[in-house]
């Protein structure tokens, strides 16, 4: 094993910090690429991580549809992990998924931007909050 | 050609000089890493960098170039003692961490101003140049060098050196247990991109394994967690580095019998870093 990149310490503690959530959280870098969920993603998911490993965040996002409380589909770059990949500012969504099981869930979804040294942006937090 | 490496300083936290700590040292930390006369590489300028001073003015030496992992005092207090830099003939470079609010200027020169020192920084007659970190690679005389950010309180890096046929990481003030070292790949735990692989690690390894409950979040490692930490990386020798300042030479002799025993089938049984202490890198 030569020298290799260490992820952003930011992403190792946010890791740390998901590790030690009970609610469902997941980390992304800063090139949208999903790095990390923790055990209670993985409840909700149906699936560990471990197996899943890193995956392009739209591509996970696209295994649920999206829906708002009133039934109107939200497209991707309106949910808020795309926003604050996208936009680098902190969203805030309450809205419904489907999942691969097709049962309809009602959450609420917060994600934020990590900016690291001098604004340095290096990932994103999500966080989904079930009601 | 081998690149001699030596510890000019290797006590954590603050000096303890003493005839207690004559054995190990009780100079804060400080490692040299040979260039040639004329130039001289160093990483941290904690006390034992006075004494490094005096030996680089003896031989003449003009370029040097100080990389720090962080501020902290043990690991800054030597620079303003340090005999190169009162000679308006030496060229001296200095890396470290910025912070998110201040350069690596602007952060050392207030350790270099009353009323923690007499004299302000335009009093330096060296020339001093800074660069914040983390940033490129630093590349001359054969040697590169690199860091990340690590697990430490404040701004703090862990260094990278390599010859080219070997290589060094330095991470003197770590706590990477804090998120996790077990079951993780070397790329998500915090040192590991430096650490990887590396043929010597000076790791931190101030506390006992039964004293480090009362310290957790202070920053540092138990010789435990550096010998889990070496195992993860696939390091080649691990140096347990930055004593804790209570420790006799005695208790560090008592240390050093018990790395011996946690070395595990095939692995270099970790040493005990001490002032004075000299290895080649090939």
């Amino acid at each position: 094993m030569d020298g290799q990149r260490q992820k952003h310490l930011v992403l190792i503690l946010a890791r740390e910090f998901a590790s030690n959530l009970s609610t469902p959280t997941l980390v992304a870098d800063e090139r949208g690429y999903l790095v990390f969920y923790n055990e209670a993603a993985e409840n909700v998911v149906g699936r560990r991580f471990g197996e899943v490993g890193e995956m392009p965040l739209d591509d996970w996002l696209g295994a649920f549809d999206a829906k708002s409380l009133a039934g109107e589909p939200i497209p991707p770059e309106d949910r808020p992990a795309r926003v604050a990949l996208d936009q680098r500012r902190p969203s805030h969504l309450h809205y419904i998924v489907t999942s691969a099981d097709g049962i309809d869930r009602e959450l609420e979804v917060t994600a934020f931007p990590l900016f690291a040294h001098t604004e340095e942006f290096v990932g994103v937090v999500v966080i989904f909050w079930r009601n | 050609m081998p690149t001699q490496v030596k510890i000019w300083g290797c006590r954590g936290s603050v000096p303890t000089p003493g005839p207690e700590t004559v054995g190990y040292g009780g100079n804060t930390s400080c490692v040299e890493i040979a260039l040639t006369d004329d130039a001289a590489l160093v990483l941290d300028a904690g006390t034992g960098i006075r004494e490094l001073g005096f030996e680089l003015a003896r031989r003449g030496t003009r370029r040097i170039y100080l990389f720090l992992t962080h501020l902290h005092l043990d690991h800054l207090e030597g620079l303003r003692f340090f005999a190169p830099l009162w000679s308006p003939d030496v060229t001296l470079d200095v890396w470290g961490p910025c912070s998110p609010l201040f350069s690596l200027r602007e952060r050392i020169v207030r350790a270099f101003s009353p009323p923690l020192f007499p004299l302000d920084f335009r009093d330096v007659p060296a020339e001093v140049r800074f660069h914040d970190l983390p940033g490129e690679r630093w590349e001359s005389h054969g040697l590169s060098v690199s860091a990340d950010l690590v697990l430490h309180p404040g701004p703090t890096l862990g260094y990278r050196v390599e010859t080219g046929a070997s290589s060094l990481a330095y991470l003197p003030d770590h706590e990477p247990v804090l998120a996790g070292i077990t079951g993780r790949s070397a790329d998500w735990i915090s040192g590991g991109g430096v650490a990887a692989g590396a043929h010597v690690v000076l790791h931190d390894a101030q506390y006992l394994d039964e004293e480090y409950e009362a310290k957790i979040g202070w920053g540092h490692s138990s010789v435990g967690d550096a010998v889990a930490f070496y195992r993860a990386v696939e390091a080649g020798r691990l140096v347990l580095f930055h004593h804790e300042p209570q420790r006799s030479d005695r208790a560090l002799e008592s240390i050093g019998a018990r790395a011996q025993e946690l070395a595990g089938p095939g692995e270099v049984p970790p040493v005990v870093a001490r002032e004075g202490m000299v290895f080649e890198l090939a």
